[in-house]
């Protein structure tokens, strides 16, 4: 699982991805890819997105939804937590809510 | 070589007739009866009457199903229609019920968004490029 997120984490493309599911979860992969080449100008191949897209579920950080005939990819950021638990440190000198 | 008709399939002609002229506001140029059931109907935008008309084609051949399940299964629409104002044009169909599978995204110059014609498509709406 780890493996899978680090790897999810490690290309520049995905990050993107990750970005404009940030800005509004729930997109198609239509919406996807035009984000990819018309906000961030890359050429990328709707086949492309389509794999990035199952790395990214791989990892637990994209689920998709469907709806009717529609599909949906919506963010999910707890697997993010393994990383934080793994190295930082709680800081125990802050106020309660920043240990949460 | 001009383009004076292009088409999209639709689940049901009367269906499409409504939705096309009642809500997205165009105006009905030819229904044609063609064979038993299906009827030869195309509209038109109000403010180009003589302009490229759109086809409300049965959807009757076996192909069509599949090849439109897998595209708005991805969310790609199949015809694109311009407006002055896309936000102002989302506003109004969503108050008539139209659900959009992309709310409006501005990209650069050029603003989008993707509804539901609920015949069977997704129907993209743009902003023409100044």
């Amino acid at each position: 699982m780890a493996d899978d997120l680090f790897k999810a984490l490690a290309d520049p493309t995905r990050r993107t991805i990750l970005d404009e599911l940030t800005e509004k979860s729930g997109q198609t992969l239509f919406e996807i890819c035009a984000r990819l080449s018309m906000k961030h100008q890359l050429g990328i191949s709707r086949q492309a997105v389509s794999q990035h897209l199952a790395v990214l579920e791989a990892a637990g950080l994209v689920e998709t939804r469907r709806e009717g005939r529609y599909k949906f990819h919506d963010l999910n950021t707890a697997p993010l937590r393994q990383i934080a638990e793994r190295w930082l440190v709680p800081d125990t000198s802050g106020s309660k809510e920043n240990t949460a | 070589m001009k383009i004076h008709l292009t088409s999209v399939f639709v689940d049901d002609q009367a269906k499409a007739e409504h939705f096309y002229t009642e809500i997205l506001g165009f105006v009905k140029k030819y229904d044609v009866p063609v064979g038993e059931k299906d009827r030869w109907l195309t509209v038109v935008s109000p403010d180009e009457p003589d302009g490229t008309e759109l086809l409300l084609e049965p959807a009757g051949h076996p192909a069509v199903k599949p090849y439109r399940d897998a595209l708005v299964n991805d969310g790609i629409p199949l015809a694109q229609f311009a407006v002055d104002d896309v936000k102002a044009e989302h506003q109004r169909l969503r108050g008539l019920g139209v659900r959009f599978t992309q709310e409006p995204l501005e990209m650069g110059p050029v603003t989008t968004a993707v509804f539901d014609d609920t015949c069977g498509n997704l129907i993209q709406i743009a902003t023409k490029p100044q």
